[in-house]
């Protein structure tokens, strides 16, 4: 658009249906999981018509994007932006699992002790719970969901750690591949990585079976259960976000539409595969392991 | 280079998007701007509307109008749409609007990502309002009591309109977080050359810290009500003692997000005062740097005094000294604020305009909150303040004052700007006059009846504290009512009225009073030199 | 920012326009402000008996007085500071405004004070902060002192929807107390109870709070205490009274509907009065025992005599009087279902109560007691069903 010759060419989208798109996917989405949670039965409906349209939309929204990039018309401000957009929205993503993992600790470290008569709030366990003794993993004084086998780490867990962990590795190559400019190691090195993800994926699929199953923990069993699966449950769907859009960029890459000098979008779905990767060291460690 | 400016902008308007198209698609942060501030304008009036109610039914002991669940779900979603919806755009739109003409930037930095963060407001809204209305309906369940600090297990008492009013605040996370994002790519990449980020203008500043604090903290108030859905709908047990859970752990999580919060709604409002005081005293502001200091210590201390809503869970002795020393300490970064305010208008030519006369409104009222904050602050005496209305009364000299006539002002002083016409004067200081005395008559009071022990979020009380509710109640019609002269005088300026030049405001300073008003479609097409 | 040196500062003719108006603006500026704060002052300080209801009400307990202590000192510390605050800004909008053309000092920001104001400001303020907080951790450690000696007396404090529940542990005697209708409790509607906390002075006496439902508050102004009852966990607080006296007080924390009919009335008596209560309750106790556990069989009027009075105090918050209810959180038992159909399932209600909704279980009450609530429900408000449930009905329902 005509501004672009003057504004330090720092590009300004033409008017775009897509925001309002996708106002209303979410606005769907979230009306009908209000309703399906409560019973009313068109809620299932709505969710599913809402998420359509909401990857529709991520689908033309991003064309777009992708159309403006390669007709070259983002300038290095441009692209700085959007770096720096990325950065602070995966800051953001920090701070959501910091709620949850600051749950596990609150009530690991303070609000277990005190319903086990240690700590402030002690005279709890003598007045309400004589008996009940603080030992982590807990489903509390109520034995919420009955007996369970907590989940153990070196199984499952530890094997999955080592999936994440070389999918780090095998995009970092990837990586390297596109910087310089050899699409053969770049396609590859996205294709493992995809491929270690969707196992990661399966793997967890098995992990909850086995645990909902023969461990006989579920999100019922209490504080335990709960942490468990909030924590890994959240993990679970950043990975398979990640995984789709390393997809999408290896669509992308195929269509060789990354250079060593413009490849935004690998990048920042590379930081974000690397953001899942750290958090999940962060859950093996506090919630498989110690 | 001003000239240079209009010339090609002149040359460019027939490209510009007209009719609905223009407002649904906009990329144009002055559109967006706008439409920030008329959302805000329709959300005041609604949990205004909800205000006057509240007042109507605590007008005479007993129970006339409300039952008491409608009255504490009006009490709720006052409180959530007047802080969501009313005064955290309107300080969007303020952003918005003046953020790039300040920086001198072509427009914010994601313009298709600005429109978004836009309308997922409105979604929000109507959440929140289904959530309001959801129980009236056959099957709809029970009202939302909780208060906006939506405490289980109160909150899991409640019926399918809760899980309505959890996926809105999770709208409003998403919309302030992409908008918190946008503004600070803005701010850090988007500068006009020569513009360090000690040159940048105050308001800018003020957003800058503010979208960090609203990173930082609305996500886990997200996590908290994604918690509270999981209790409530699968059965885990986050808040549920039997289950090893605490209902306290919900709170903690509440009040990480909700102290910020309040600093969240006050910062660009210190913002829109680092401009006005200035231009109508004449001066620049005093202590710039101090300033940018105070605001950042604000910021980092408001981060880790969460516990002051929560004094009487029973906190251990170590916990509540240090929650209580951290908070009464905050008094010395606004204190130092407020100091620069004052010194500001020390030895300036000052005039009194609209815009400066709410200014000094504030800097009087909110220094009044924040004391009473300071005496909250302290523990023991706290356990006689705590959700009395004396609590009620401080923090709406807070939220008014600091938050509310702060955005008034901001509209005065910038109305010429984006409207390219004066404002009618007198009828601003009229409206400035009602509106507060109006507030002084409604709150001040309150200060009494919640010494004297009336809990707030009573729909009924005991005859005792009826003469300050009876003032109470008044005050709040006169400063209702007071709102309608606000629309009309918006609507007469922006329909016409005295030509307004660019620089409007005699000592009015920065870059968007070189751009004519109303200024072109797109504006620093060409980035001005700073030097 | 040095940018656009070429603007002067000089009035342009709107803004000159404006200029006479400001001196009657001002005038009346100061009045509404100083008058607010004037008002302030004369009440807020100083006004050590709760006349007018505009501060707190006496102190009862040492504590409290304590607490009393430490907001009239923050208040008046904080009084002075908004004074000074208030002189400033008055003396500045008086004498530095364009209309008395008082020449705007570009350099104020820049001299010695413009440069070292960002330290002086802090330490002041610094200054009073920590007296503040100095002179409050004393207090505070008091309050957080919670006695564990032998000789002190263990009050459990339990809230329910919307009543509280006082257990005296060392005596074993349970008080039920609820909110009195306006009709019966009058001016004193909201601030009256039906049993009240009945408290020995001088005596350490320590409070347990807990929940059975929701968050609730124990708040009584004389006592200084408000503490949280948590469901699922317990929090402290003490009290030593040191005066006789009624002391009124609420709930304070919002625990849904009846939030607001949850008074607390605490009877400060001497210790000998409390001894003589004590031994009273015991006798009832047992009395009441006696009588339901006779296997009698009781005759219709009686049980609805005995019901009446049993479901207007226990019952009636939610299901109202009148047997209406408050649909949908708190269904009507006239001809409802549940009142006219099989007594089985109307017993497991009461006794068991219904999960997920307010109702809540009954099964404290004695066998008569329950038998006489459900008889009077199946028979009242034209519900006539003429069943008579006996307390052995009941003690088989169990
Ligand atoms: C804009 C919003 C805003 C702002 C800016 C503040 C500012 C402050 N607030 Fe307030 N507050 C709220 C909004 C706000 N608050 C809300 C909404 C609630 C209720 C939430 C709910 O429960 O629903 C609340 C509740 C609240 C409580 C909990 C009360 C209770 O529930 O028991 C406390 C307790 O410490 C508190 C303290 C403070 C303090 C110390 C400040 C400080 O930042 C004030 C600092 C300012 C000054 C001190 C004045 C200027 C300084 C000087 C003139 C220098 C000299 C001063 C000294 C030496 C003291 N606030
Ligand atoms: C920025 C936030 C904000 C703002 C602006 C306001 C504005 C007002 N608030 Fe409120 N308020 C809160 C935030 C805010 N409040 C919060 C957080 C709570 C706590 C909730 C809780 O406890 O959970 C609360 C609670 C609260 C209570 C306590 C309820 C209780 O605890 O029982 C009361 C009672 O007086 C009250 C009154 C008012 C009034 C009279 C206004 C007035 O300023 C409103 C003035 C504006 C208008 C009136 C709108 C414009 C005019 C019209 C709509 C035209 C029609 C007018 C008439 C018919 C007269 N508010
Ligand atoms: Cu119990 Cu409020
Ligand atoms: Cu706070």
């Amino acid at each position: 658009m005509s501004v672009k010759e003057h504004n330090g060419d720092y590009f300004i989208p033409e008017p775009s249906p897509w925001p309002i798109i996708g106002m209303l996917s979410l606005l769907l989405t979230l009306f009908g999981g209000a309703l399906a949670m409560n019973g009313v039965s068109i809620g299932g409906f709505l969710v599913i018509a809402g998420l359509i349209l909401f990857f529709y939309l991520l689908y033309s929204w991003f064309r777009d994007v992708v159309m403006e990039n390669l007709s070259g018309k983002y300038s290095r401000q441009v692209d700085t932006s959007f770096r720096m957009g990325m950065f602070w929205f995966i800051a953001s993503e920090v701070f959501f699992f910091i709620s949850f993992f600051g749950a596990l600790f609150y009530i690991r470290n303070i609000a277990l002790p005190w319903l086990g008569g240690e700590g402030y709030l002690g005279m709890t366990n003598e007045i309400l719970y004589s008996g009940f003794e603080n030992v982590w993993p807990s489903h509390g004084p109520g034995e919420m969901g009955g007996d369970f086998t907590p989940m153990g780490a070196w199984g499952i867990p530890a094997i999955n750690t080592l999936i994440l962990l070389t999918s780090g590795a095998t995009i970092t190559w990837a990586h390297w591949g596109l910087k310089i400019d050899n699409q053969k190691q770049l396609v590859n090195g996205l294709i493992a990585t995809i491929a270690l993800g969707v196992f990661f994926v399966i793997l967890q699929g098995y992990e909850y079976g086995h645990a909902y199953h023969e461990l006989n923990l579920t999100l019922e069993t209490g504080a335990y259960g709960s942490t468990f699966y909030m924590l890994t449950g959240f993990h679970g769907f950043h990975v398979t976000m990640g995984a789709v859009m390393l997809m999408a960029i290896l669509g992308r890459s195929l269509k060789s539409h990354f250079s060593s000098h413009n490849h935004f979008a690998f990048e920042a779905v590379a930081w974000y595969w690397h953001f899942v990767d750290v958090v999940w060291l962060g859950l093996f460690v506090f919630v498989y392991w110690l | 280079m001003t000239t240079t400016t209009l010339n090609h902008d002149e040359a460019h308007h027939h490209d510009n998007p007209t009719g609905w198209r223009r407002w649904l698609f906009s990329t144009n942060h002055k559109d967006i701007g706008t439409l920030y501030l008329l959302f805000a304008l329709t959300m005041l009036f609604l949990g205004g509307a909800s205000a006057m109610l509240i007042r109507l039914e605590l007008f005479q002991p007993g129970i006339q109008l409300l039952d008491p669940d409608l009255y504490n779900n009006l009490v709720t979603n006052h409180a959530l749409i007047m802080i969501f919806g009313a005064v955290m755009p309107a300080a969007a739109g303020l952003a918005n609007w003046m953020i790039p003409m300040m920086v001198g930037a072509p427009d914010m930095a994601l313009p298709r990502m600005n429109n978004l963060s836009f309308w997922i407001l409105p979604a929000a809204a109507t959440m929140l309002i289904l959530s309001f209305v959801v129980p009236f309906f056959p099957g709809g369940g029970t009202q939302i009591n909780t208060g906006w600090t939506l405490y289980p297990p109160l909150s899991v008492q409640v019926g399918m309109s809760m899980d309505f009013l959890i996926f809105a605040i999770h709208l409003l996370g998403i919309s302030s977080v992409l908008a918190s994002i946008n503004i600070i790519v803005t701010l850090l990449n988007m500068r006009a050359p020569g513009m360090t980020l000690m040159k940048m203008p105050m308001f800018c500043w003020t957003w800058l810290v503010t979208a960090f604090l609203l990173i930082l903290v609305v996500p886990v108030l997200a996590g908290g009500v994604t918690m509270l859905l999981f209790d409530r709908h699968f059965g885990t047990s986050f808040f549920d003692a039997a289950g090893g859970g605490d209902p306290v752990l919900f709170q903690h999580l509440f009040w990480f997000f909700g102290h910020p919060e309040v600093y969240i709604l006050l910062l660009p409002s210190i913002g829109v005062l680092s401009h006005v005081i200035p231009a109508f005293s004449r001066k620049p502001l005093f202590g710039y740097k101090s300033m940018v200091g105070a605001m950042l210590t604000v910021a980092t201390v408001g981060m880790v005094v969460w516990a002051h809503h929560q004094y009487t869970i029973g906190m251990s002795l170590g916990a509540v000294t240090y929650f209580m020393i951290g908070t009464i300490l905050i008094s010395i970064p606004v204190g130092l604020m407020i100091f620069n305010f004052i010194a500001t208008m020390w030895r300036g030519a000052m005039t009194f305009e609209t815009p400066m006369l709410f200014a000094v409104a504030i800097v009087l009222m909110f220094t009044f909150g924040g004391l009473s904050g300071v005496m909250l602050a302290v523990v023991p005496a706290d356990m006689q303040y705590h959700d009395s209305m004396f609590v009620v009364a401080h923090f709406h000299y807070v939220l008014m004052p600091g938050a509310v006539f702060g955005l008034f002002a901001g509209i005065f002083y910038w109305l010429p700007k984006w409207t390219g016409h004066m404002y009618d004067e007198k009828l601003g200081k009229i409206f400035f006059w009602t509106n507060v005395i109006g507030f002084n008559i409604t709150f001040f009071p309150q200060h009494f009846l919640g010494l004297a022990g009336m809990p707030r979020r009573i729909v009924d009380y005991n005859i005792m504290f009826t003469e300050f509710n009876v003032v109470s109640s008044i005050g709040a019609m006169i400063f209702g009512l007071s709102h309608l002269l606000l629309l009309y005088i918006v609507i007469k300026t922006i329909r016409g009225g005295k030509k307004a030049e660019s620089r409007a405001w005699e000592g009015a300073e920065g870059l968007e009073w070189e751009l004519d008003s109303p200024p072109a479609f797109h504006t620093w097409t060409v980035a001005p030199q700073i030097k | 920012m040095k940018f656009n040196k070429n603007h002067t500062r000089h009035g342009s003719a709107p803004v000159s326009a404006l200029q006479n108006k400001n001196k009657a603006v001002l005038h009346n500026m100061k009045l509404p402000l100083l008058a607010g704060l004037s008002i302030a002052l004369l009440t807020l300080s100083n006004v050590s008996k709760a006349e007018y209801g505009l501060n707190f009400p006496e102190p009862a307990a040492n504590v409290a007085q304590d607490i009393y202590n430490i907001h009239m000192l923050t208040m008046q510390i904080t009084t002075v500071l908004l004074l000074i605050v208030f002189g400033f800004v008055f003396y500045s909008l008086y004498y530095h405004r364009k209309s008395r053309g008082y020449p705007a000092d570009q350099n104020f920001h820049n001299s010695w004070f413009g440069n070292w104001s960002w330290v002086i400001v802090p330490v002041l303020v610094l200054g009073v902060d920590l007296t503040i907080a100095g002179k409050a951790d004393v207090v505070l450690k008091k309050v957080w002192d919670v006695p564990k000696d032998e000789n002190i007396l263990d009050v459990k404090v339990t809230g329910h929807q919307w009543w509280w529940e006082f257990d005296y542990l060392d005596h074993n005697i349970k008080v039920e107390s609820r909110y009195v209708p306006q009709e019966k409790s009058g001016d004193l509607y909201l601030r009256e109870v039906d049993n009240r906390l009945v408290l020995p002075t001088g005596q350490k006496i320590r409070f347990l709070h807990t929940s059975a439902d929701v968050l609730h508050a124990f708040w009584v102004p004389e006592l200084a205490v408000k503490k949280d009852a948590i469901p699922g966990y317990v929090t402290e607080t003490w009290a030593e009274l040191n005066r006789e006296g009624v002391f009124r007080g609420q709930c304070a924390e919002l625990c849904g509907t009846w939030h607001s009919r949850m008074p607390i009335v605490v009877e400060s008596v001497s210790p000998q009065q409390f001894a003589a209560w004590v031994d009273d309750q015991n006798a009832i106790k047992i009395a009441a025992a006696a009588e339901a556990s006779a296997d009698k069989t009781w005759s219709l009027d009686e049980l609805l005599t005995k019901g009446k009075a049993l479901y207007e105090t226990k019952c009636a918050a939610c299901h109202q009087v009148t047997g209406m209810g408050l649909p949908p959180a708190f269904p009507a038992l006239k001809g409802s279902a549940l009142a006219t159909g099989p007594i089985a399932d109307h017993l497991q209600i009461v006794i068991k109560g219904k999960e997920g909704t307010a109702m809540q279980p009954w099964g404290s009450l004695n066998d008569l007691e329950i038998a006489a609530i459900v008889t009077y429900e199946r028979n009242a408000w034209d519900n006539n069903t003429g069943d008579v449930v006996q307390p052995a009905d009941v003690k088989q329902a169990r």
